[in-house]
């Protein structure tokens, strides 16, 4: 073999390695084409003019400068939009802040406490994830209005807790079973108990199984649908998912397009924003999920 | 002696049985959680499918009426039916996307991370979101994939894709992938990962080719994993609702009324609660029994390595 053939074949086995590599991520492009042009026609073709809110977006982008119209009709839905965005603030908030305290405890109690029944009761709470919510609406809204708690967020709120409850609970066990018992002993001879033990010493430990069940209850909560439709009857109290069905349904038979992609913008972000800030503690709680 | 041996002996008990109760304490507010909104109402299901039950009015007892009606209720075979034909094909089509994927993603490579990202953003949205969104995209006027078509002078005029019911299905479908194929590209990845990397070159030096690999290896090494997420599709494809509520309202000639969207009519369109309830005991027998086949098929990949 001449140095020359050997160079030569080297060469060409470099090309072709490069050639496959260029084809491999010309395919990667084209598959992200297809996942990310949704959400980017949408969020250009929603800074058109109002004008041209009706027609498809071909080009996406606002030709005739940016503008903020679709946004602005958006607003003339029920009870405008900052308040509907409020109210899904309100319950995606409130469930997170629930849902991390209940789970906390939960997860805190199942882990260090010996006590009748314990392995039927955590059971009993991870069963529930077998049976739908969906089969058990009709009765949520009875239970509900006996307590007063129909039409109300606080009585949502309290739902999509309990919808949460089976994952954060499982997920806050698992954190507390990995925290070892001496840190916890120290600190006891320390003269840290109960809530302040938990608080000031096992909650900074635990953080990051707190942040994996907070993330996926706000984005639950944020983008959950049927039971907001079922549960809220009144306008002022819808969610934004509720709130854009009034504007799917449209006026007069005509439906306000650019009402839509602003609705679909102001839904989406939030939950991207908060993926992409969170990706890893995301990550973690679908694989404890996928695990398990 | 004795006396004070049980002496020394109480407070250990005390202590014992203290911390017993203290451990209910933490875990009382979401047990009363659960038992409320969750133990309950499955009862009160159960309850409400025996009788009667308009939303105005008194309830009446009548057995088992509401089943009886249920076997012999056309709409509901029918929603049943729908809902079995759309569950196969979805999950086919998911797992059509997904697994290429997934294999197309799991080698560690520049930019792999952010491939794997970009398809995975759609899962964190809403369902009813993206529903939105996609109905949008397939408006017959204002949306994006006819207008794009006829531009390209694929069609000579922008198709009315919700309009009939093939094009409307396929529609949905396409979206539920865009939808849901990221997710279960992550589940098909751990499987993949987590297959020895010296097995695979075991069989390559053995000269087994690469669909040789994919179905003597890599299919059998990933039994649970691919047992896992056709379970999670089964059953979310099961529920499906909010894509027929919001982008087809039923769909042509009501023919995409899934068995949730069925129930949901029938409970708070019609008020026909009890019958709603026996309908609802009847989607949640399906789905255990969805839930104790996932646990056996699991068990079974166990067995077998």
């Amino acid at each position: 073999m001449t140095p020359s053939t050997t160079s030569l074949s080297k060469l060409r086995r470099a090309r072709k390695a490069s050639r496959a590599n260029g084809a491999y991520h010309a395919t990667g492009i084209a598959i992200c084409l297809f996942f990310l042009s949704p959400f980017v026609i949408t969020f250009l073709a929603s800074f058109r003019h109002g004008t041209e809110a009706r027609l498809p977006p071909l080009p996406p982008w606002p030709t005739g400068g940016i503008s903020i119209d679709s946004y602005l009709s958006l607003d003339t839905f029920g009870a405008g939009i900052w308040q509907h965005m409020i109210n899904s603030l309100i319950v995606s908030i409130a469930t997170v802040v629930l849902t991390v305290a209940v789970s906390l405890l939960a997860g805190y109690g199942f882990s260090r406490y010996r006590f009748p029944l314990k392995n039927v009761l955590f059971v009993l709470i991870i069963a529930t994830l077998m049976i739908p919510f969906q089969s058990i609406l009709t009765p949520l809204f009875i239970i509900l209005a006996k307590m007063g708690l129909n039409n109300s967020l606080l009585g949502l709120t309290l739902v999509y807790v309990t919808l949460q409850l089976p994952f954060s609970v499982f997920m806050m066990r698992n954190a507390f079973d990995a925290v070892p018992k001496e840190i916890e002993e120290a600190a006891r001879i320390d003269g840290a108990r109960d809530l302040k033990l938990l608080v000031r010493v096992l909650l900074p430990l635990v953080l990051p199984g707190v942040a994996t069940v907070a993330i996926f209850a706000f984005l639950n909560a944020w983008n959950e649908f049927l039971a907001a439709l079922i549960l809220l009857s009144s306008n002022e109290k819808y969610t934004l998912p509720v709130l854009m069905m009034a504007v799917r349904a449209g006026r007069l038979g005509a439906v306000n397009w650019g009402a839509v992609q602003a609705g679909v913008a102001v839904m989406t972000i939030p939950c991207l924003i908060i993926f992409l800030l969170l990706q890893r503690y995301y990550m973690r709680g679908l694989m404890a999920g996928a695990v398990k | 002696m004795a006396g004070t041996g049980s002496k020394a002996l109480w407070p250990q008990r005390m202590r014992r049985r203290r911390s017993g109760w203290r451990g209910l304490v933490y875990i009382a507010p979401a047990m009363a959680l659960v038992i409320l909104f969750f133990i309950m109402p499955v009862i009160f299901t159960g309850w409400m499918s025996l009788h009667n039950w308009p939303l105005m009015g008194g309830t009446r007892w009548i057995g088992f009426k509401n089943y009886v009606r249920m076997f012999h209720d056309a709409r509901f075979i029918s929603a049943l039916q729908f809902t079995a034909c759309y569950t196969v094909i979805v999950t086919v089509a998911i797992f059509a996307v997904a697994f290429p994927l997934a294999i197309f993603v799991e080698k560690q490579r520049r930019f792999v991370s952010t491939y794997r990202t970009i398809i995975f953003l759609p899962v964190v949205v809403g369902l009813a979101t993206a529903s939105l969104l996609w109905v949008w995209l397939a408006n017959v006027d204002s949306g994006f994939i006819g207008p794009a078509l006829k531009a390209l002078g694929l069609v000579d005029k922008s198709p009315n894709l919700l309009a009939t019911f093939d094009s409307a299905f396929l529609t949905i479908i396409i979206m539920v992938v865009w939808k849901i194929a990221g997710f279960t590209m992550i589940i098909l990845l751990t499987g993949l990962q987590a297959i020895p990397a010296e097995l695979t070159e075991a069989a390559r030096i053995d000269g087994a080719g690469p669909w040789q690999r994919f179905r003597h290896l890599t299919l059998p090494l990933m039994r649970k994993t691919i047992a896992l997420a056709l379970i999670i599709s089964v059953t979310g494809s099961i529920l499906a609702f909010d894509q027929f509520y919001i982008m087809t309202s039923g769909g042509p000639q009501n023919r995409m009324i899934s068995v949730v969207y069925y129930i949901f009519n029938q409970s708070f369109v019609s008020f026909n609660l009890g019958y709603g309830a026996a309908l609802s005991i009847a989607l949640l027998a399906i789905l255990v029994a969805i839930s104790i086949m996932q646990l056996w098929l699991l068990r079974a990949g166990e067995e077998r390595p």
